[in-house]
């Protein structure tokens, strides 16, 4: 028996086969553009190419993701929110507060220890201390998304940014690079801004250990490192971690399959 | 006959204005700025220059306004680009006593006395919301020029509504509006009237009295300065010919008309 697990975000979308003993068979990973619903097809298509199943073999699918969007993929919706304290505690049992980075949205979220969420808090109303801002440095800089972690690490005085607005983010860059500052230090200067932004709204929601660390920026070392810096304790990660909100869904959809927690709708099994 | 030039070094583009000493404009040049303000400014110039047939010694003064001003090394004179703006918007319409100028990143609301300074000023400084940055975007998305947008808004029939405060968001919504088959001309619309109320609150935050004027790269949209006209109670006069874009540099050249006839009295005194 097979469920799925389909997170469509701002940026990327994530999707993950998961069987009933909780093992993952198959990831699937594509960027979102602009149809949301295609975006997660594809890329429960290739997580479904993963395995050696067919679709046919999965009894329920659960969509997720992008909160200021409808998501109409899969048998039901869950939440983002939801689906990341899941995940988090799924993946880290010992999660209590999880920190989600993506590439629009930073999300903070207390959790019990069976992964119910308590509080929460979120940027709303602006996409400051987002992924999207490693976004703004990528292109103003030209320099791979991939590539500003490790940059990063290597820097020796890193600048202090003093805009909030991603817009005017790429200026600034632009601005320090004109007045002769070093690449590395411009590129540590804007991680720097978003972890103290992001780890501010985890203290909003109440930081208490384990804090875990889930969102496509979990792949950068350099945010990993300074956000266990500010947070005063090592932040769980794990290759996993970029699929947190996929996961909680896939788990949400075997709570159907296994108890029937969710209405008959849709049901595919 | 004795020519000043004014440059606007701004955060999205380079605009220089060659003006005589009866204030008439004899050239115009506009690039992007780019990364290095101070090549901007000089190619610039050199390009303004070579379009009216003019040479360097012709210029008796330049002045530099906006973002980049410190760094254009060819100015003998930098000027805050509030000064600028209120002065050409005062004379290209003398009776104006509130200004908008509405530019890529920065938009201002200006009170203007009547000789043309400036006596109350609001900007975006914290967030490009209500900056024609996205509506750049948005129009490079579907695969058409900032040029454009004048055209295709007017053209609309029924707009999107466009809620997002931030523009990060902004863009989110306006591709899922055409992942949803909106018209183009319909979701340029949209843009342009969330951007128009965004700016009208920053209007009204100057305590503004009409006469109104509209100056910066945005006042070639019609949609734009009639919706504000219509939010404001009363409409807005536009510079001539298209030359909203240039009112920092025009204003720059202007000044530095003043400041040529200074010298030239200390001189031959």
């Amino acid at each position: 028996m097979l469920v799925g697990g389909v997170d469509v975000g701002s940026t990327q979308t994530k999707a993950v086969i998961m069987t009933g003993e909780h093992e993952i068979l198959g990831r699937g990973l594509c960027p979102t553009g602009a149809k949301l619903a295609e975006a997660g097809q594809t890329a429960f298509d290739l997580a479904m190419d993963e395995t050696d199943f067919t679709e046919s073999d999965v009894s329920f699918v659960v969509g997720t993701g992008y909160g200021r969007f409808n998501i109409n993929f899969g048998d039901a919706q869950v939440t983002e929110i939801s689906c990341h304290a899941r995940g988090a505690v799924h993946l880290f049992p010992n999660t209590r507060s999880v920190l989600d980075i993506g590439g629009q949205d930073t999300k903070a979220i207390k959790v019990t220890d069976d992964g119910q969420v308590v509080d929460f808090n979120m940027n709303d109303k602006c996409a400051a201390g987002t992924g999207r801002f490693l976004g703004a440095a990528s292109d103003a800089l030209e320099i791979p998304l991939g590539d500003l972690g490790p940059l990063a690490l290597t820097a020796k005085n890193p600048v202090k940014m003093t805009t909030t607005c991603t817009v005017f983010a790429e200026s600034e860059i632009l601005g320090w690079l004109a007045k002769g500052r070093r690449i590395e230090d411009v590129v540590m200067g804007v991680h720097n801004s978003i972890a103290s932004r992001s780890v501010a709204l985890l203290r909003r929601a109440g930081i208490e250990p384990e804090v875990t660390f889930t969102g496509g920026v979990t792949r950068n070392t350099a945010m990993v490192e300074l956000i266990s810096e500010l947070v005063g304790s090592q932040v769980n990660t794990n290759e996993e971690s970029h699929y947190c909100g996929a996961i909680g869904a896939s788990l949400y959809a075997l709570d159907q399959v296994l108890t029937g927690a969710f209405s008959e709708r849709g049901a595919t099994a | 006959m004795s020519l000043t030039a004014g440059i606007d070094l701004g955060s999205s583009y380079t605009k220089v204005v060659i003006v005589d000493d009866e204030d008439s404009i004899e050239s115009t040049f506009m690039r992007k700025t780019g990364f290095h303000f101070a090549k901007a400014a000089e190619e610039s110039l050199q390009a303004a220059l070579d379009r009216g047939s003019f040479d360097r010694d012709d210029i008796g003064y330049v002045a530099a306004t906006g973002f980049g001003r410190y760094a254009a090394e060819v100015s003998d004179l930098a000027i805050t680009e509030l000064t600028c703006h209120g002065y050409a918007a005062h004379k290209w319409l003398p009776n104006v006593r509130t200004v908008l100028d509405a530019g890529g990143q920065t938009v201002k609301a200006m009170r203007l006395d009547e000789v043309g300074r400036v006596t109350a000023f609001r900007l975006n400084d914290k967030c490009a919301a209500g900056a024609g940055a996205f509506l750049q975007k948005t129009v490079e998305y579907l695969g058409y020029d900032i040029t454009d947008i004048a055209r295709l808004s007017e053209a609309a029939e029924d707009p999107v509504t466009v809620s997002s405060v931030c523009t990060v968001f902004a863009e989110s919504e306006i591709i899922n509006h055409l992942a949803n088959d909106q018209s183009i001309e319909n979701v340029c619309a949209g843009a342009v009237i969330a951007l128009t109320g965004r700016a009208a609150q920053l209007v009204k935050r100057v305590k503004a009295e009409p006469p109104y004027g509209l100056t910066g790269g945005l006042a070639s949209i019609s949609l734009l300065t009639d919706r504000l006209g219509e939010i404001l109670g009363s409409p807005f006069s536009v510079p001539p010919d298209g030359l909203g874009a240039y009112a920092g540099a025009y204003g720059a050249a202007l000044l530095a008309h003043q400041r040529l006839a200074k010298r030239t009295e200390l001189v031959s005194a």
